[in-house]
């Protein structure tokens, strides 16, 4: 889809009482995958329904492709919307919530039918056409979705929480869907989601939001190795996050490659991916340890901050993993900054997705 | 079955609620067995009964028709909109149901009756409400008007809004998204108000009888045949009556059952 389209947002102030925006600038290249990540109540789902021009703003812009469309109705905009729950017409089929928006469009019998039988196929739904969507799996529900708000070639996809609704099984598989599709379609995407891990895995770039404000924008390297704000810190998390790259070693397993060292994970995904491993997984050690951990490296002391109960010790191998200690741990090996220690993990405690 | 005994508790409640049924059941069916089904023939030849009967049901639509036209949007603005004084909107559409309906046929008289500024406009295009057709219309819209717009409103309230929203970003104007998806979506809601207020616009007799004694409303007939020639002879045109809303009840019945099975 050639005619995807840029997307920005100027000082955007919008108050609905329960929700309300504040300030909010966004920049969204032609054809990015933008995330937007912040908990429940945020104000995402509103925002993404103010960029769908379904709510009027007290204040701001919205442009797509330098074209101010703030004051025009949703239906002339060209933006996708596809919701958590899917939303289906549920008086109508498969095929006509697909065609929904092309009859709209005036188009004719035949050229409806094609488009929809493409899209259909794009997103594996083609065998549902006559189904009603009441008798769908919650995955079927929301591919459907998705290929209603697809036929219509929008400028701007919006997705609201599209994910969350699906068992984990079913999640990892639309995911990777999404991925596909936009790797396909190259429809500029904003994503809202209050999962770390689903918005590291699509996003090229990630939006922080919380309480109506963009807290942070970044990479998702950015946000999760240099959160700005104690909120950010917290509600990511502390966790080690790594682009990479699966491979098979030469034992059949899969190790992780990244920033050239490889380590060995559990998992069945194959290709580009991410790993996080909690830094209460790993063991610091003075030597190297003998035990079933099979991951080991030697590095040194970076930092070493204190929260308290807990002391985050930074490793540089490098990479730089942050590993979690007790107090007890800390004064017992004697741990300085700038120290030659070693680090342990299990393979099983690596989450690749 | 048995869970309706299962108790003692249960047995005394079931046997106080039966007297109810009975208290409702037992005179409808005595009226009905009582009149065999020769004279209720008969009855239905008469042409002042026929033509009562046409007209109440003539009536009775229209007054739906115009409850739907103004009825459904307001039912709609109800369900979506919060708007200052909506409370007050929603209380004024209700209190036809409180209101004595001979008193409603009071208040009606004082807007539409002959020498009102508004009985007088309408009478300029030929219209008058008083001993007429129109004026039996406005009883019955009057009266019912709640049935259709409570019914309507609820219909919509049971869509969600965010369906509406998603037509409107695949390009449906506000008037495509209402007539696309919440209208019939809310169909069938709206479908079991119609018929639950023309059942109640044919049975209406207080606001009707003070607005338009003549021409005569069935349940009109029926009281003036009762006081001019005695119970033998309302009997036939009541039994008639019944039958007929009884039918009308079973379709109602009939459709918000679907409606239920269906969610």
């Amino acid at each position: 889809m050639n005619d995807s389209a840029r997307m920005q947002v100027r000082d955007l102030w919008l108050d609905l009482g329960e929700f309300h925006l504040r300030q909010i600038d966004l920049d969204i290249a032609d054809g990015e995958y933008f995330v937007i990540l912040g908990p429940t109540g945020a104000g995402k789902t509103v925002l993404l329904e103010a960029i769908a021009g379904l709510h009027q703003l007290q204040e701001g812009h919205i442009l797509l492709d330098d074209e101010d469309v703030t004051g025009m109705p949703p239906e002339r905009r060209g933006v996708g919307f596809v919701y958590q729950d899917y939303m289906l017409f549920p008086h109508l089929n498969v095929a006509k919530n697909v065609a929904f928006g092309l009859k709209l469009r005036g188009m004719g019998r035949e050229a409806i039918k094609e488009r929809v039988t493409g899209v259909s196929r794009l997103l594996g739904i083609d065998h549902l056409l006559h189904r009603s969507p009441a008798t769908l799996s919650g995955g079927e529900q929301q591919r459907v979705a998705l290929a209603r708000a697809l036929v219509v070639e929008p400028r701007l996809l919006l997705l609201d929480e599209p994910l969350s609704a699906l068992d984990p099984e079913m999640r990892e598989s639309l995911q990777r869907e999404l991925a596909r599709l936009h790797r396909e379609l190259g429809t500029t995407t904003m994503h809202v989601t209050h999962d770390f891990e689903e918005a590291v895995a699509l996003g090229e770039r990630i939006a922080v939001l919380n309480e109506g404000q963009v807290v942070q924008v970044g990479s998702s390297e950015e946000i999760f190795r240099r959160p700005n704000s104690e909120f950010v810190a917290r509600f990511v998390g502390v966790r080690n996050v790594f682009p990479g790259e699966i491979r098979r070693a030469g034992d059949g397993r899969r190790v992780f490659r990244f920033d050239g060292i490889e380590m060995a994970v559990v998992t069945d995904l194959a290709g580009r991916a991410h790993a996080s491993l909690r830094p209460e997984d790993i063991i610091i050690s003075k030597a190297p340890l003998r035990s079933s951990a099979r991951n080991s490296f030697p590095g040194r002391i970076a930092t070493i901050a204190d929260r308290g109960t807990v002391i985050y010790v930074t490793v540089s191998v490098p990479p730089d993993f942050t590993c979690v200690i007790t107090r007890r741990s800390l004064e017992e090996m004697e741990l300085k900054e700038g120290m030659e220690i070693h680090i342990a993990f299990k393979a099983s405690a690596v989450h690749v997705f | 079955m048995k869970a309706l005994f299962a108790d003692r508790m249960r047995t005394s409640f079931v046997v106080l609620g039966s007297l109810l049924i009975l208290f409702v059941a037992w005179p409808l069916l005595r009226t009905i067995t009582a009149t065999g089904p020769a004279v209720i023939w008969e009855t239905l030849l008469d042409e002042e009964v026929s033509d009562s009967i046409l007209l109440t049901f003539y009536s009775s639509l229209v007054a739906t028709g115009v409850a739907f036209v103004c009825g459904v949007p307001l039912a709609y603005l109800l369900a979506r909109v919060d708007f200052p004084g909506k409370w007050l909107v929603e209380g004024i559409i209700d209190v036809p149901i409180v209101v004595p309906h001979s008193a409603a046929g009071i208040a009606l008289l004082m807007v539409f009756g002959r020498r009102t500024l508004l009985g007088r406009a309408f009478g300029l295009f030929g219209l008058k409400f008083v001993s007429a057709g129109p004026g039996i219309i406005i009883a019955m819209l009057f009266v019912s008007l709640p049935l259709l717009v409570d019914a309507a409103r609820e219909g919509f309230e049971a869509v969600d809004p965010r369906l509406e929203r998603v037509a409107r970003t695949l390009g449906a104007s506000p008037w495509r998204a209402f007539c696309r998806i919440s209208f019939p979506l809310a169909w069938r809601s709206i479908l079991s108000g119609i018929i639950l207020m023309w059942a109640r616009g044919l049975s209406e007799f207080g606001a009707v009888v003070i607005l338009a004694y003549h021409p005569m409303a069935a349940p009109v007939l029926l009281y003036e045949r009762f006081l001019s020639f005695g119970l033998r002879y309302s009997r036939p045109v009541a039994t008639l009556m019944i039958l007929i809303c009884l039918a009308t009840f079973v379709v109602l019945r009939v459709t918000a059952g679907r409606k239920r099975g269906e969610a």
